[in-house]
């Protein structure tokens, strides 16, 4: 379902608290050798973003996924995958 | 054995009957989520439940096969809505069969438990106080550590 259509780009989504602090539900990112992890996308983003993004992404309680799940911020990422970043999920 | 995500009402009855018609079994344990109608800030006339299309699908499906596999049930069906839903609506419809009620009860309280913490859905109340996200409870985390797994997928 994911990375198996390499065209060169990473999509990144946020939700709930962290979606409308940023003003933005997903956006993409060209990926590059450079993007091994989720950190190194996160670094990405709060240095195209400031001060806005760098508060909303490092909130203590910051969840990251790929690819639909829950990983930690060292989690290898690869060609045409799908992270998110989000609060703690409160379902049910 | 389905989970399914939608933004429309759902009848706890019309499950019930559906989760009997395709599984056998002598113990059915069902449990409806509704809306609350009041929390800290007062009374809470509406609740708005954002989620993660696509991942939430797959998490309770996750969620419901490894239960399944946990306590050997015969059956098991979610139901979960994301939208705008008004005060004492149906949220969340969770039913399983066994052979036996042990194993129907803790499948039944195991998936709510570990739903409440791991399914991409997020909260926000409305009440005379405005509009507010709800954070995680603590008794949600402690409910879902006793069951001792790890991230499901």
């Amino acid at each position: 379902m994911f990375g198996a259509i390499g065209n060169g780009m990473i999509t990144v989504k946020f939700f709930s608290i962290i979606r409308e602090a940023l003003e933005a539900e997903s956006l993409e990112l060209e990926w590059t050798p450079a993007l091994n992890d989720i950190a190194a996308v996160k670094a990405r983003l709060i240095a195209q973003g400031g001060a806005v993004w760098n508060e909303a992404l490092n909130q203590e309680d910051v969840l990251m996924a790929r690819n639909h799940r829950v990983v930690l911020a060292s989690e290898p990422i690869a060609d045409g995958d799908e992270l998110a970043f989000f609060p703690p999920m409160t379902g049910g | 054995m389905t989970a399914c995500v939608q933004s429309g009402a759902f009848d706890a009855a019309a499950q019930y009957r559906a989760l009997c018609d395709a599984y056998s079994g002598a113990a059915i344990v069902t449990f409806t989520g509704t809306v609350r109608d009041f929390s800290a800030s007062g009374a809470v006339s509406a609740l708005e439940l954002e989620h993660y299309p696509g991942m939430a699908e797959s998490l309770l499906q996750d969620l419901g096969d490894r239960v399944a596999r946990q306590f050997s049930l015969e059956g098991w069906r979610i139901v979960h809505r994301y939208g705008r839903l008004m005060a004492e609506e149906p949220i969340v419809w969770v039913g399983v069969v066994a052979h036996h009620r042990a194993e129907a009860f803790a499948a039944c309280e195991m998936i709510m438990d570990v739903l409440k913490t791991d399914a991409p859905f997020w909260k926000r109340e409305h009440s005379s106080n405005g509009a507010e996200w709800i954070g995680r409870a603590e008794q949600d985390i402690e409910r879902r550590r006793r069951w001792g797994v790890g991230e499901i997928d």
